[in-house]
């Protein structure tokens, strides 16, 4: 039972990392190795906003979000336009900028353990007779919110099914008068704001550090390579997968392993089905 | 076109046993079975997706097929990787031309001429283990049409027009002194005079020797040169034989229908 | 003039075109032009330790020639093989390591581990990357940017070669002059090696993976037989490193896998000039300088050089050696339309 809620926790808290980060690959094929970065960027406006400036704490929410998404969407506006489409430059610049971000916050004086959020709701609930905070709660519950959100989103809006189209067949988009890069943007700005609700919901539950964003990257990583590049859904239930592994790990082995089994995750995925195990490319064009 | 082989003496050297292919949902190949006897030009043609490269790809191992048999002089070669099909002898173009753009083209000859293959053999006119690989890559390229005293040889690939491009696939495949040549639509993208002047290349191609199975949509250049003929409708072979006797099939005329090309082929044949 | 009613014109320097032949041999002035940049090369890289002031800033030369060694090998895997590995980390932890555990466990000296570590070290790297050699593109590179901290946190979680402490108690090299020239005389030969190498027909076997896998196989030859020589080259260099780093350090520990060896190598690549060998060299000479001064500024340094790694990705993606190689064999001119 333990495992069980803890697992369906833990899982959905790795797919709201991941959800940004598979988001934008899929939508615009920009792998935003940036992706912690605006995680933990996002979390200190937050605190900014909320400790230091003393606005109400859903208003504060509200605010970094939005200055996460205008972040991620001047990030593909600026840097990753210029070098849209070659995958390996792509990498590297929107790493650097990932790691110009934390390790400026870090330069800033942003560490040690002064740097909470606090919980939505106090107290706690048992359920199955295992005590699981209200927090936790809520954030499973808004996180699957979300994933339905978004599935209605991308299937009956229309700016949804603009990306969708991108995400399908650029060139043919292009030609129905879709602006890929507008839409390219979008999607960053997106990815950016997932990112940020992430944040704000995961990161109430311990400190706000600069070391999360690598976790949280390798994380998501890890969620999409399992799920297949460029399918969210499938990076949703790979978040399942990796999750419970990780939790059972932890029972049964250590929590020295819970890395190693994302790590391993990815590296097996990579090598046994590049594909993911959700994914839809063409195995033949990645690995002849 | 040149005398058809006698077929009732020799063995033949490619046999393709009920190879089928499944991409998914989609039935590529169903029950594909031919041989090939050696000195033969084997032409395949078929409407678009009806199968054709599908059936290259199965031949030289870049595919495996879901089930059936590929023999080559009656040795199993089924799923073998490409790169062991090639040392046997049986050597393919790209459809779409894979030059190494990034070298001069007599370069892109070192490659082939530095496998296993061409250590052995010595390449097309042989001595190409002798290490003086780029030397006799020129020689190639002078023979399959790229004039030695120009620059053309020396320049990078990727300025190279199209025909000389096909050209070079060819030439690749040359370099490993092949028994079998599978071309993968050679005539396409080309103008007519280019054409003209691959045609009497793949007749001395056969000459030296060379089987050849050229999949293609210039049907009139192809009947000029195969002495056999497949044609393929959905993965399925509808049938084989003669120029003559494919021409003058009903069921050929179905499958392309509305096809001007065939029309005029049969006007003109 | 402004640009609408004139071009630029790049036309080779007249002594370039009569020196790419056999021809350069005919005057003193045309064998020196080709010859006169690979004197100061080498000359220069053989001053280096000489002309630094302290024990510091020849530790620092070092360190300088360690990251170029590792850049080279990056150089050559990207730009000549086509595999992008951002994981010059897993290999400087793995020969580091290698090198640290010859040393303590087996007493060897380092004049014998840092062959050995890159022996040893290369086949781990390849065997470990065997099965990923298929990959391409994105998936190569995130499969090796996650090698180097697999890596650390299997040492971590088992506790093994001193866990997070590391090994400490690792033999030096006899004296600096030793420790020195050995990093120097590897970036030479490395350099010149590896230039040689890539114009071989070997070496063209690799540009033309890279180039077209496809038809590689077309012509009969195993290609994961060549992809695998060549992570075991590139390995190979990075693991000697790797080794020298420990004994210049005396230490190896977890840290050897962190982000610095794989990002800065790359950084330098792209400053330096890609594809160009020379480039990575240029590229480290200026980078970890100055990433040394930042020193003092702790994580200043990283936000430096990534700020310089996305400026040049953006406007200057060729690089300063390209460039200046433009700029000695070519002029330029406008002329009118």
């Amino acid at each position: 039972m333990e495992i069980l809620v803890y697992g369906t926790i833990n899982s959905v808290s790795l797919a709201l990392m991941g959800l940004g980060f598979a988001m934008v690959y899929g939508i615009s094929r920009v792998p935003n190795f940036a992706h912690g970065a605006l995680y933990v960027i996002c979390g200190f406006v937050t605190w900014t906003l909320f400790q230091k400036l003393g606005l109400p704490y859903f208003i504060a929410i509200i605010l970094s979000l939005g200055v996460n998404g205008v972040l991620g969407m001047l990030m593909y506006r600026f840097v990753l336009i210029r070098v849209r489409g070659m995958n390996i430059s792509e990498i590297i610049a929107s790493y650097a900028i990932g790691l110009i971000i934390l390790e400026g916050l870090r330069f800033g004086g942003f560490r040690g353990m002064t740097y909470t959020l606090p919980v939505f709701m106090e107290g706690s609930l048992m359920i199955g007779g295992v005590p699981v905070d209200y927090h936790r709660i809520v954030m499973t519950i808004i996180g699957i919110l979300l994933v339905a959100g978004l599935w209605l989103f991308t299937h009956h809006t229309r700016i949804g099914l603009a990306l969708q189209g991108m995400a399908q067949d650029e060139r043919a988009a292009l030609m129905l008068g879709i602006d890929s890069d507008f839409m390219a943007m979008l999607a960053m700005g997106f990815g950016a704001v997932l990112a940020g609700v992430a944040a704000t919901l995961i990161m109430p539950l311990g400190n706000i550090v600069v070391e999360s964003g690598y976790h949280v990257l390798i994380m998501s990583i890890a969620v999409c390579i399992v799920g297949g590049l460029g399918s969210w859904m499938g990076a949703f239930f790979a978040a399942f997968i990796i999750g419970f592994a990780q939790i059972l790990t932890v029972v049964y082995i250590g929590s020295h392993f819970q890395m190693v089994v994302a790590i391993l995750a990815i590296i097996l995925t990579l090598i046994l089905k590049p594909s993911g195990l959700f994914g839809q490319q063409k195995e033949l064009e990645e690995r002849v | 076109m040149t005398q058809p082989a006698d077929q009732t003496k020799t063995k033949p050297i490619l046999r393709m046993k009920n190879l089928n292919k499944r991409f998914g949902g989609v039935q590529a190949l169903k029950d594909v079975s031919f041989d090939v006897f050696p000195g033969d030009v084997l032409g395949i043609i078929g409407p678009n997706g009806s199968g054709k490269t599908t059936i290259v790809n199965s031949i030289t191992g870049f595919i495996k097929p879901t089930s059936g048999k590929v023999y080559f002089k009656d040795k199993d070669i089924t799923g073998k990787p490409p790169h062991k099909v090639a040392d046997m002898g049986i050597t393919r173009t790209f459809q779409i031309m894979r030059p190494y753009y990034s070298l001069p083209a007599y370069k892109n000859l070192v490659i082939p001429l530095f496998s296993p293959r061409a250590k052995r053999t010595g390449g097309w006119r042989g001595g190409g283990n002798l290490g003086n690989r780029q030397t006799i890559a020129i020689d190639i390229l002078e023979e399959i049409g790229f004039e030695r005293d120009s620059y053309i040889p020396f320049k990078k690939t990727s300025t190279l027009p199209t025909g000389y491009l096909k050209r070079l696939e060819l030439a690749r495949c040359l370099a490993l002194k092949p028994e079998i040549i599978i071309c993968d639509e050679i005539f396409s993208g080309l103008s007519m005079s280019e054409i003209a002047s691959m045609v009497p290349l793949i007749e001395r191609l056969q000459d030296e020797g060379i089987t050849i199975v050229m999949i293609e949509h210039r049907l009139r250049e192809l009947f000029q040169v195969a002495n056999r003929v497949m044609v393929l409708n959905f993965g399925e072979k509808l049938i084989e034989g003669t120029p003559d006797l494919v021409m003058a099939d009903e069921k050929v005329k179905a499958a392309y229908f509305g096809s001007k090309e065939v029309e005029e082929v049969m006007t003109y044949a | 003039m402004s640009s609408q009613h004139a071009r630029k014109e790049r036309i080779d320097r007249g002594i370039k075109v009569r020196s790419d032949g056999l021809y350069a041999l005919m005057s003193l002035r045309e064998l020196s032009y080709l010859t006169l940049p690979r004197f100061i090369l080498i000359a220069g890289m053989m001053l280096l330790p000489v002309l630094m002031p302290d024990m510091y800033w020849q530790r620092v030369i070092s360190i300088v020639c360690i990251y170029t060694i590792l850049a080279i090998s990056f150089d050559f895997l990207a730009h000549y093989v086509g595999l992008v590995s951002l994981g010059g980390a897993f290999f400087i932890g793995t020969g580091g390591y290698t090198a640290g555990i010859l040393n303590t466990y087996f007493g060897l000296p380092p004049i014998l581990t840092v062959p050995l570590a890159a022996i040893i070290g290369g086949l781990i790297c390849t065997l470990m990357l065997l099965p990923c050699l298929p990959l391409k593109g994105v998936y190569f590179a995130i499969i090796t940017l996650m090698y180097p901290l697999f890596m650390a946190r299997i040492i971590e979680a088992f506790d093994i070669f001193g866990g997070t402490d590391g090994l400490i108690g690792i033999d030096n090299f006899s004296s600096a002059f030793v420790e020195q020239y050995l990093v120097v005389a590897m970036v030479l030969m490395f350099l010149s090696g590896i230039r040689r190498f890539v114009t071989t027909d070997m070496g063209l076997i690799f540009t033309a993976i890279m180039d077209n896998d496809q038809a590689v196989k077309a012509s009969g030859i195993n290609i994961a037989k060549y992809k695998a020589l060549a992570v075991f080259i590139a390995s190979a260099m990075g693991c000697m490193a790797g080794a020298c780093l420990t004994h210049i350090y005396m230490w190896t520990g977890i840290s050897q896998f962190a982000l610095d060896f794989s990002i800065l190598p790359i950084a330098a690549t792209v400053i330096g000039g890609s594809g160009t060998l020379i480039g990575p060299l240029l590229g480290c000479l200026i980078l970890v300088p100055v990433s040394e001064l930042l020193r003092d500024f702790g994580t200043l340094r990283i936000v430096f050089y990534a700020s310089i790694l996305v400026g040049f990705i953006l406007f200057r993606s060729d690089g300063i050696m390209v460039f200046g190689q433009r700029k000695y064999e070519q002029f330029e001119r406008w002329t009118k339309i």
